[in-house]
């Protein structure tokens, strides 16, 4: 393909091709810092293409393409081209990695001890792992956990966090250096920016953390903390785990060990500044 | 040797062909082998040609993932099938595993590192009905409610409308022959069920030549040659464990054309052990090369006028020209699904 950018994110690696010259500098730019693939050569492929030869030109249009895709996925506008990039990105990782147990979750870490956040869309764990990462946590990743089946570890997957609507001003507000990409408006899910990741994050990305606690976090309600217990747990990552089935036994072992050896509590909370400080809350009673 | 001359499929088929080539993979090579392979569903088959021998690190890696899902895959296949048989057992008919499902089960060496996807069944045709309402006993569902798809499965088509579980999420496609009826070659069923091997569990799977045959009738009888490097990779298996009287059963199911090409292609890709006659590819071959091997190595599917005409001649092989014209029209006014 005419444009290509290869990147190493923890110990997944990626090679992206384009067939247009922005979403690759974009990616370059947001990604800057990090290591190329091992040897050059990456797990997964990603391609940005345009679903018709016509639509390179006509009302310009991406789809999200590589190794691994969903039939009848929608195409993208083209200048929509770097939230395609990271969708397939995601995409890969979901259906195709198989190394780790994926969880769905942003994970944060402090003293070799990682915090794991999970919950749907909305919960709000980017933004309190983005709020986190401000206030000193090291971030892990705002998109998946990496759960090593043999250790139990969290590795760091740090990609740039996504972050959607209201929170890209909750963020800046709390944390007025953070770097952001390009603002994408009119997306299916509003306005999104990514925030690159602190430069701690990425130079320590091959640096594992043992996990701690687990929260299941829900914006925009009464605050409340209850704990989670171990059967519960079990269920709900089941849930949040794109690869959990396609693991099999080793999913199985790596989830029931997780869940026996790691806390869990559901945290409801209406504002940014009462999450963050309901989790530090449970972190400093663990 | 392997240069740019060759498509980046022709590069991983090479490979496939001789394991050894792959020391002579640079980076880029590497990359571009890997696409192919995921966009062929050869990935598993890859990692089982490379094992042990020595590749980069990053690729050890791959491949270590891509065997280790062919596992499971594997495993998946071979309970469901086991699902399958409980299901029918007390029909007391002769169940034949097909495909990937029949390769694992006997311990073939096509299984080896395949991905498997529905489950492929072979019943007597009479048996039909009562296989259909046992599988619905036993909890698989219709995929495809739609009345017409519903109709032309069980009017012109050589399977049941596909039938999908609804707690394990797993297909099976339950066959009463290996071609659709309305296709000009009409293979001989019965003798497919009367000859199949058993497997010592109650299923069975066909016999060796005829694993072939429909091997070569799927890929070169029926269908666009999507997904053919893979089938013809199967046939290159099949051929080497060895089938005799070959040619003699071909001809009677009518397949002696399908299964000569078959012999010339994996040859010729794959490197296959052939008789000499067919170490010579023939000038008609030449097209069907060209869409076996259409992939470049960023996995993205190539030529795009070679395969717009096998996907017009899949759909002039399966039908008569009336017949074709009334399933497009229905097709057409429906729109996309």
């Amino acid at each position: 393909m005419r444009y290509r950018f290869g990147v190493r994110v923890g110990p997944v690696s990626f090679r992206v091709g384009s067939d247009r010259r922005a979403p690759v500098a974009q990616l370059r730019d947001l990604y800057a810092g990090y290591p190329a693939p091992e040897v050059g050569i990456a797990d997964h492929t990603v391609r940005l293409e345009a679903p018709r030869p016509w639509r390179r030109w006509l009302r310009p249009q991406v789809r999200v393409a590589g190794d691994f895709e969903l039939p009848g996925a929608v195409p993208l506008p083209a200048r929509h081209a770097l939230l395609a990039a990271e969708m397939a990105m995601n995409l890969q990782m979901a259906l195709g990695h198989r190394r780790h147990l994926l969880l769905h979750a942003a994970t944060v870490e402090q003293g070799g001890r990682a915090l794991v956040m999970t919950g749907e869309s909305g919960a709000g764990k980017s933004t309190l792992a983005a709020l986190l990462a401000g206030a000193g946590w090291r971030l892990l990743g705002d998109e998946f956990a990496l759960i090593a089946p043999d250790t139990g570890l969290a590795h760091a997957f740090p990609r740039p966090v996504s972050l959607k609507n209201e929170s890209v001003a909750a963020v800046r507000t709390a944390w007025p250096d953070a770097r952001f990409g390009p603002e994408l408006v009119g997306t299916p899910k509003g306005t999104i920016r990514h925030l690159v990741a602190p430069a701690d994050s990425v130079a320590r990305m091959d640096e594992p953390a043992r996990p701690a606690l687990i929260v299941f976090p829900r914006f925009g309600v009464a605050p409340d903390i209850r704990p989670v217990p171990p059967a519960e747990a079990f269920v709900r990552l089941t849930e949040a785990s794109t690869n959990y089935v396609a693991l099999g036994e080793r999913g199985f072992a790596a989830l029931t060990r997780l869940v026996r050896e790691v806390p869990a509590v559901a945290l409801d909370y209406p504002d940014g500044a009462t999450g963050m400080a309901a989790v530090e809350r449970c972190w400093a009673a663990l | 040797m392997l240069g740019r001359a060759v498509s980046d499929a022709g590069l991983l088929a090479g490979v496939l062909a001789d394991p050894e080539r792959a020391a002579a993979l640079d980076a880029g090579s590497w990359a571009a082998v890997m696409a192919v392979a995921r966009a062929e569903q050869l990935a598993g088959t890859l990692a089982h040609r490379l094992a042990g021998l020595p590749v980069p690190e990053p690729v050890a890696r791959w491949l270590a993932d891509a065997r280790e899902a062919a596992e499971q895959a594997r495993r998946t296949a071979l309970w469901e099938a086991e699902m399958v048989r409980r299901a029918l057992a007390p029909l007391g008919c002769r169940t034949v595993l097909l495909k990937g499902t029949a390769y694992v089960a006997a311990g073939l060496s096509a299984g080896q590192g395949r991905q498997i996807g529905d489950c492929d069944i072979l019943v007597p045709r009479e048996a039909l009905p009562a296989v259909e309402a046992a599988l619905i006993g036993a909890g698989w569902e219709w995929a495809k409610p739609d009345a017409y798809d519903n109709a032309y499965y069980r009017r012109w088509m050589h399977e049941l409308p596909p039938l999908i579980h609804e707690g394990r999420d797993r297909m099976v496609d339950v066959h009463h022959t290996i071609l659709p009826p309305t296709a000009r070659i009409t293979p001989d069923a019965e003798a497919l069920i009367a000859d199949a091997v058993p497997l010592g569990d109650g299923l069975h799977v066909l016999s060796p030549a005829d694993r072939i045959i429909h091997a070569a009738a799927h890929l070169f009888a029926d269908g666009d040659l999507s997904g053919g490097l893979r089938n013809l990779w199967d046939i290159r298996c099949l051929l080497d464990d060895g089938a005799a009287a070959l040619e003699v059963r071909a001809a009677q199911h009518g397949l002696g054309r399908e299964v000569t090409r078959a012999m010339r292609l994996a040859h010729r890709v794959f490197g296959a052990a052939v008789p000499d006659a067919y170490r010579q590819a023939r000038a008609s071959d030449a097209p069907y090369l060209r869409r076996l091997l259409a992939r470049d190595g960023w996995g993205r599917a190539t030529r795009r006028g070679t395969r717009l005409g096998f996907y017009v001649r899949s759909h002039w092989l399966r039908m008569p020209p009336a017949l074709l014209a009334r399933h497009l029209w229905i097709k057409w006014r429906r729109g996309p699904a």
